[in-house]
């Protein structure tokens, strides 16, 4: 049975139309006009226990939305969705206890305490024995190599800091479903690869089903078997990471390596010349016309080399996006 | 790692009763983050006494010179002099109960900047942790501010003419003091609760304290105010936030009607906190997740 089941969920938001000027500003007072905001439009999307999903999506996409339906921050418009069983939005406190939501850009802790005394606060609303708690606490600090800095007021910590004492407080309950909304957002390479690592591990350890949001497409690379693009308030592709490339982009990119001297000016008729630096020259072509072009130029050019690739990923999704919005 | 996730076990009212204290712990300690700050606060409430006795010394002499009379203590309002003086002192008590200072506009920033989130995610109930932090806040505040008060209270002693009230006075005005802070945390926990339909509600804070400041009986006894509008105000349940207190402790309220008027105020509290439930669940169904 799937752990989250989602059908044609939907979100719109009434969002109050504010005209320029200090006139309009007035009149708004007295007749207001709205216009709404169709956040998600019906995402259909079923996860089975133990997979590790992305999300991706272009700022403003429904991603987020999404993510704070699942997690009972918000009541949906219209359409249904469980999690364990449960339905989010209801927040029963059974529910409560079993997931955690960890938010890049909010933070849970207290500010002005250690995170140490977040904890244990964390220990009671939870209601999570001693010993377990210990235990897992020290498994985690281990982990993330934050030991020493729980006695520390959490305003004296760095952002990378301050996200690992975050994702521990959210992980101290041993959620069973976890959801990760821009866990690396303006983090450093290292800090963001200590991350990466450490969910991986986490994730391959405890088979927390874990449903991330991220722009940063290492991330995805790295930890998620699935992928599911939202754009527009709709899902418009689930599959893997490779996939994508073989679904939405056509093309293929040719380098070819001319011999001295060679320079053909008529390349253009065999798709886009993307990059010309001689010898070197850069061509997108259609992906049934590469056995055709690559005949053709070796028969008519004296040609040192060839290699064929996918676009890179980044392009052919933000052309997707592109397309989309 | 242990492997697989065990269940958690089912919380029970021992761990409640411990949430609830670990809650408080940990409000207090944030409360000592900034102790200079706090003590300074709490000592500097003491200076607007002093304004309040010398104002009053000032109108009951001016009275006094316009109508020389018998030689009977003038009153205003039922109150003489000394009174007065006690009962600005008595309801500088009362506010320390029911002021909760920074409440309403606390609940709006969070509604309005998403932090509310973290009580809808938790398995906790933000009217219940909000109260239990205000319940740290208040210890910690009376903890810092005893001294003060005894001091004050000592060195006004002569004002208190009529010394103790009888034990079943006490007892009244004690119950008065509890219910105030009650009362004051639920009324404005509910005009922060505004901000789910209004994010801005700066202005009706302030709107909402002024009224408080006067109809409460901070600024002046309210039996001064003339009929009829008195008998609206006394409606009111603003006067349980400073006057109502005061006036069980200096015996304005005949022994027959303290019953009915703590009755009428537990009313008030009841009607506070189902206006307060009832607003949240209907504030967190239009709720639309701010902020991220």
């Amino acid at each position: 049975m799937p752990i989250i089941e989602v059908r044609e969920l939907t979100k719109y938001y009434r969002v109050h139309r504010k005209r320029e000027g200090l006139g309009a500003s007035f009149r708004g007072l007295f007749r207001r006009e709205y216009t709404e905001v169709q956040a998600v439009k019906g995402i259909n999307l079923t996860v089975e226990a133990g997979e590790f999903v992305a999300f991706l999506g272009p700022n403003g996409a429904g991603k987020t939305t999404t993510l704070k339906l699942l997690s009972g921050v918000i009541n949906p418009t219209g359409g249904t969705a469980t999690v364990m069983g449960y339905v989010p939005w209801e927040r029963r406190n059974e529910y409560r206890r079993r997931f955690a939501l960890v938010m890049g850009q909010k933070n849970q802790l207290w500010w002005d305490l250690p995170a140490q005394e977040s904890y244990r606060l964390h220990q009671q609303i939870y209601g999570i024995p001693d010993d377990r708690f210990r235990h897992t606490l020290d498994e985690l600090t281990d982990l993330l190599d934050v030991t020493k800095l729980l006695g520390q007021p959490v305003r004296e910590l760095s952002l990378g800091e301050r996200m690992k004492m975050e994702l521990i407080a959210a992980l101290l309950h041993s959620p069973e479903v976890l959801f990760l909304d821009e866990p690396t957002i303006g983090l450093d390479v290292i800090a963001q690869h200590t991350i990466q690592q450490f969910l991986r591990h986490y994730q391959q350890e405890r088979g927390t089903t874990i449903l991330l949001t991220s722009h940063y497409m290492k991330d995805v690379a790295a930890l998620c078997q699935r992928v599911v693009i939202v754009a527009g308030g709709l899902v418009q592709y689930d599959g893997s990471l490779a996939g994508i490339v073989d679904q939405f982009s056509g093309k293929k990119i040719v380098t070819l390596q001319f011999a001295v001297g060679v320079r053909p000016d008529d390349l253009a008729r065999h798709g886009t010349v993307l990059e010309t630096q001689w010898p070197r020259v850069k061509l997108g072509i259609t992906r049934a016309d590469v056995p055709r072009v690559l005949a053709e130029t070796l028969r008519d050019y004296a040609i040192e080399d060839v290699s064929v690739e996918d676009p890179p990923l980044e392009e052919v999704i933000a052309d997707l996006f592109h397309q989309v919005s | 790692m242990s492997g697989t996730t065990v269940p958690l076990p089912p919380i029970g009212f021992a761990d409640r009763v411990r949430t609830w204290w670990v809650i408080c712990r940990t409000a207090l300690a944030e409360r000592m983050a900034y102790r200079g700050d706090f003590a300074l606060g709490t000592l500097m409430r003491f200076l607007p006494i002093i304004t309040q006795i010398f104002l009053w010394g000032a109108i009951f002499d001016a009275i006094a010179e316009t109508s020389p009379g018998d030689g009977t203590p003038k009153r205003i309002g039922g109150f003489d002099l000394a009174e007065m003086v006690a009962y600005f002192l008595l309801t500088m008590i009362a506010r320390a109960f029911s002021s909760m200072p920074g409440l309403a506009s606390g609940i709006a920033g969070q509604v309005r900047q998403g932090e509310i989130k973290k009580y809808l995610i938790q398995p906790i109930d933000l009217i219940a942790f909000l109260l239990l932090s205000r319940v740290a806040h208040k210890l910690a505040y009376y903890a810092v501010a005893i001294g003060p008060f005894a001091l004050v209270f000592f060195l006004c002693r002569d004002y208190f003419t009529a010394g103790f009230p009888p034990p079943h006075v006490m007892v009244a005005f004690i119950a008065s003091l509890m219910m105030g802070f009650l009362i004051g945390f639920f009324l404005e926990a509910a005009i922060g609760l505004i901000s789910f339909w209004m994010l801005e509600i700066n202005s009706l804070v302030l709107i909402f304290m002024l009224f408080s400041f006067f109809l409460s009986g901070h600024m002046f006894p309210l039996s001064l105010l003339p009929e009829p509008i008195g008998w609206y105000v006394n409606l009111l349940p603003l006067k349980y936030l400073a006057y109502f207190p005061a006036a069980i402790f200096l015996r304005k309220i005949p022994d027959d009607e303290l019953m009915t008027e703590l009755l009428i105020e537990a009313a008030w509290l009841v009607f506070f906190v189902i206006l307060c439930r009832w607003m949240y669940s209907r504030g967190v169904r239009r709720y639309s997740g701010y902020g991220g």
